[in-house]
């Protein structure tokens, strides 16, 4: 098979996934909460009512608004892309490295950011203000977290820091904890979830991403819900591929596609039950505590760096 | 083409403004159209000369005029010609601008003053890069920045104006001071001003580092490294805006010019120490982040981007003391690489933020506003002005597919190449710059949000807000020029990576090594195909292609219904009750507030119920820790040196006498 139809294929595969993922997510925090969880087909009967409806578009917005949705899906649709899942050698990975990737989250922030002060209202400017605020603090600790990486694998190619990894003799390298602990501080912030953001809430005082799309209906809000599922699927992709990568296929047979793909979904259904009882077990962190935890990943990222240079001399 | 021709066609048409508009001064439209137009002329001309020196080997010139025992080098070679492409190209765009801003505008201008000073500037600025001796290098030098001087002080019946021109004049001459003292130690040995010899001659460790010293001091303060940048933000926005759009676009650059000219060509790098690449690293790291959060506190739009540029310096020297710092550990192709980031950040900057202050100009000409806080709703009213806005945002807030993600990606590159100088304690200092260029970053980004959200978007927030109009055509080619170049600049970088590795193959004698392109002309591959690779066409292409599925829908699709803004039931919005600027940065600066000393007022009415708050004045004022602790206490101490030297001033004959009689002895005594 062409690796650049299995790249489509496997891009198809994170972004249909996403809304499953994200429902599966609601159902094991629904059991771990004696609660009975939606059924598993919800999010996508979900975007479906969403799509079909008509959108209410409010009074006074600009191009801007309407524009938002669409890039923020498309900059996260390249971004699903780009990331290796299943095959080691996605051909598109070489579009976009790890900085890229960053950059098309921040892209995807920026147009979201611009799409709620279209509307001129105050909530708008308050998630903004928000989201921009923490984000100007995550996106350069998961910069620095995954430079830690990309020294170890002297790379920042995803493919190559992901084979690296596999492969590689790696030896003691304390600094890869670091790292993996900044990614998944910053995993966590990134996707909203608790403590850092309550994705089911919308209580004025306390969210952070919900009151920048407040004012989204129909296709718009559809676009917006699906890039956030497809958020989650990426970043937990990322952690299992960058931190575990065991069992990815390295060429293109049907066995060791099929591997991969059994030990990815694995992998995936643990990460969510892990993140699934870190959810019930915390509850949401006050909003001026953020930056504190923000720069703890950022510090910890800093560190991991410092030990790459020290402890971790080259070959 | 003649030698003489190329080299000073361009220069020599800025010259005739001038002359043009004193000629013309009776007929008020053609002067406008045909002044501007020279200086659009002059400015094609010196992007010509600019190509035409990267491309070909170095020519020189000299001209028979100043001194008598030392006529004018001029020399024509790669270093200078990106430069002279970087002048050409804003000079082209700002000269179109201009025709629509300064039209209708005879009144409230002295037009004449106005040519004669940008003329001398744009004079100035392409004299210091075709400079090839130190003479003819610092009288451009001073002719750019006392031209400047005048252009701040334009509107000198405001105050403010005038105490900003004097701040610029002050720094300005005090950095020429600097240079000037470099030159003097490098004159030493060869005892020439001319360029040719300079390269040529040792220096011994300890001068060489003097002279590095007071290079770097004299041009960071003209480039607005923290903590010499104080007058940056003064001085730029108080500028008519097209000269106020080449100052922060341009003429901040012809100091890294400087600084490369001094530093690396004259004392060269085989002379450098290890060090000197630290320093320059630990500057930009500062300044990157200094700038860019005192930037986010800014409500005036102009003076935001002022400190903007103050951030965009310091991500170019940290490219630079990537590459000083490679050279110095014998690593040529990285030091190519640091080089080449710097340099496509420094045509980058040029190129935004000339567009955003040309932006900020027809904001200030359609609404008479500078205040963020005044404007709002922009986007109904000015539609072309905003898409060339938002290019320049999107584009300064570092995000693919536009240029300054290039730049700052190719900038990562070299930052994380450091684990090639083992053993070096420079090696942990440069993590520490990738963490600060990273976070600068994603502050921009967090900065220009603000921007474009409170001054295009949601509601006007004053009359004139409100009754804003388009500008121009004239005023929008000028900005659209720099916007379609900072598309493509951010589109193939693979082909013009080429031509800027031209200039350190002149500096270092290397380029990056045929790498570039090696994976053909999609991907952009600095170093090599598995170590990293970007192609910005795939990711232009998906936004193009998510633009036009928008675009569909929006046409074809069901129409949407238009309803009133929800915002979870409240009704009745006014424009007042929206974000403004200074609640947008509340949350950082909190975060950051030790910083920022934030000084806040609150004051209401106090013989109301508490319920009942009324009205409310809330004022925050955020310090410049630059002021605080070193520019304040420096006033201080020469303010009581002066008080203490007051006892010779005891108003009595005799004493002044006696001091006239001692001087006379001592300097007899030193005769003797």
């Amino acid at each position: 098979m062409n690796p650049w139809f299995l790249n489509f294929l496997e891009a198809l595969l994170l972004i249909g996934i996403a809304p499953l993922v994200s429902t599966v997510l609601k159902n094991f925090k629904a059991v771990l909460q004696n609660r009975q969880g939606p059924g598993l087909l919800q999010s996508y009967r979900d975007l479906f009512k969403m799509f079909s409806k008509e959108p209410v578009l409010p009074h006074g917005v600009s191009w801007i608004f309407r524009l938002a949705p669409y890039t923020v899906f498309a900059a996260t649709a390249l971004a699903c892309a780009i990331v290796p899942t299943i095959l080691i050698q996605a051909p598109l990975s070489a579009a976009a490295d790890v900085i890229t990737l960053v950059g098309l989250f921040a892209l995807a922030r920026f147009f979201t950011a611009l799409g709620a002060m279209d509307t001129g209202t105050a909530f708008g400017g308050m998630g903004a203000s928000r989201e921009m605020t923490f984000a100007a603090l995550a996106e350069p600790a998961m910069l620095m977290g995954v430079f830690v990486l990309s020294l170890t694998a002297e790379s920042t190619n995803l493919s190559t820091m992901m084979h690296i990894m596999l492969k590689g003799n790696l030896g003691l390298k304390p600094s890869l904890a670091f790292a993996l602990t900044c990614l998944i501080l910053i995993a966590i912030a990134e996707t909203g979830r608790i403590p850092v953001d309550n994705p089911s809430t919308h209580l004025e005082l306390t969210m952070v991403h919900e009151a920048m799309i407040l004012e989204y209906s129909g296709r718009y809000l559809a676009l917006i819900e699906w890039a956030k599922q497809m958020k989650l699927v990426l970043f937990a992709t990322l952690l299992i591929n960058l931190f575990a990568p065991w069992g990815i296929a390295e060429e293109i047979s049907s066995n060791a596609l099929i591997i991969s793909l059994g030990t990815w979904i694995v992998k995936l259904l643990i990460l969510l039950l892990i993140l699934a009882i870190l959810e019930t077990s915390m509850a949401k962190m006050r909003i001026f505590r953020l930056p504190e935890y923000l720069g703890l990943a950022f510090l910890v990222a800093i560190l991991g760096m410092l030990t790459h240079y020290i402890l971790e001399p080259p070959l | 083409m003649d030698t003489k021709f190329i080299i000073l066609a361009g220069p020599v048409l800025a010259i005739l403004v001038p002359f043009a508009s004193m000629v013309l001064s009776g007929r008020k439209e053609i002067r406008n159209l045909v002044t501007n137009l020279i200086l659009v002329c002059s400015g094609i001309f010196s992007t010509v000369t600019g190509l035409t020196g990267l491309l070909s080997p170095s020519r020189t010139l000299i001209l028979p005029l100043g001194l008598p025992w030392l006529p004018m080098h001029l020399r024509l070679d790669a270093l200078g010609g990106f430069f002279m492409i970087v002048v050409g190209l804003m000079v082209v765009s700002v000269g179109i601008y201009s025709v629509g801003y300064l039209r209708n505008r005879e009144r409230e201008l002295n037009r004449t003053f106005l040519d004669l000073s940008m003329s001398l500037f744009i004079v100035g600025m392409q004299g210091i890069l075709l400079a090839d001796d130190a003479y003819t290098f610092m009288v451009f030098w001073e002719v750019m920045s006392v031209s400047s001087y005048f252009l701040v002080i334009f509107e000198h019946e405001k105050e403010a104006n005038r105490k900003a021109g004097f701040l610029y004049l002050l720094m300005a001459h005090l950095g020429a001071l600097f240079i000037l003292s470099s030159f003097s130690i490098l004159y030493a040995p060869g005892k020439s001003f001319e360029f040719e010899i300079m390269r040529s001659v040792q220096l011994e460790p300890i001068w060489a580092s003097l002279a590095f010293v007071l290079a770097a001091l004299g041009f960071g303060m003209k480039a607005g490294i923290v903590p010499l940048h104080v007058w940056l933000p003064e001085a730029h926005p108080v500028a008519p805006s097209n000269a106020s759009a080449l100052m922060s676009g341009v003429m901040i650059k012809v100091a890294i010019f400087g600084l490369l000219r001094v530093v690396w060509d004259l004392v060269g790098l085989d002379q450098a120490q290890a060090w000197w690449g630290g320093l320059l690293l630990m500057a930009g790291s500062s300044s990157a982040l200094g700038g860019v959060l005192l930037a986010l506190q800014q409500h005036n739009l102009k003076r935001l981007l002022a400190y903007h540029s103050v951030e965009n310096i310091g991500i170019i020297f940290i490219g630079l003391g990537l590459a000083m710092v490679f050279a110095q550990f014998d690593n040529p192709q990285l030091a190519a690489l640091g080089l080449v980031a710097a340099l496509y950040h420094t045509i980058n900057h040029a190129l935004f933020k000339g567009l955003l202050f040309m932006g900020a100009g027809a904001i200030l000409h359609a609404t008479h506003q500078r205040n963020l806080e005044h404007l709002g709703g922009l986007i109904h009213r000015m539609p072309w002005t905003t898409i060339l806005f938002l290019i320049g945002c999107l584009s300064i807030s570092a995000l693919p597919p536009f240029n300054g993600f290039v730049s700052e990606w190719l900038t990562f590159q070299a930052a994380l190449m450091a684990p090639e100088l083992t053993g070096s304690p420079l090696s942990a200092l440069i993590p520490f710059s990738a963490a600060m260029l990273a976070l600068a970053g994603a502050l921009t980004a967090t900065c220009f949000t603000k921007v474009f959200g409170i001054v295009f978007q949601g509601t006007p927030r004053t009359r004139s807000a409100a009754d804003a109009h388009e500008v121009d055509g004239w005023m929008l080619t000028g900005m659209a020029l720099p916007a379609l170049l900072c598309i493509l600049l951010g589109a193939f970088p693979v082909w013009v990576i080429p031509l800027i590795e031209k200039v350190p193959l002149l500096l270092l004698g290397t380029d990056m090594g045929s790498s570039t392109s090696n994976g053909g002309w999609l991907w952009l591959t600095p170093l090599s195909k598995e170590r990293a690779s970007y192609s910005p066409l795939i990711v232009l292409g998906t936004m193009l292609l998510a633009g036009v599925v928008a675009f569909m829908f929006y046409r074809r699709g069901r129409a949407d219904r238009p309803a009133p803004i929800w915002s979870c039931g409240h009704p009745n919005l006014t424009s007042s009750m929206q974000y403004t600027a200074a609640s947008f940065s509340q949350p950082l600066r909190q975060i950051f507030s030790t910083i920022y000393q934030p000084h806040e007022e609150v004051s209401r009415p106090d013989h109301r119920h508490p319920t009942d708050s009324g009205r409310v004045r809330y004022s925050v004022h955020v310090k410049d820790l630059a002021w605080v602790y070193i520019y304040h206490p420096i006033k201080h101490f020469i303010e009581w040196a002066t008080r203490k030297m007051d006892w010779f001033q005891n108003h009595r004959i005799h004493g002044h006498l006696l001091l006239v009689f001692l001087t006379l002895i001592f300097l007899l005594g030193v005769l003797l």
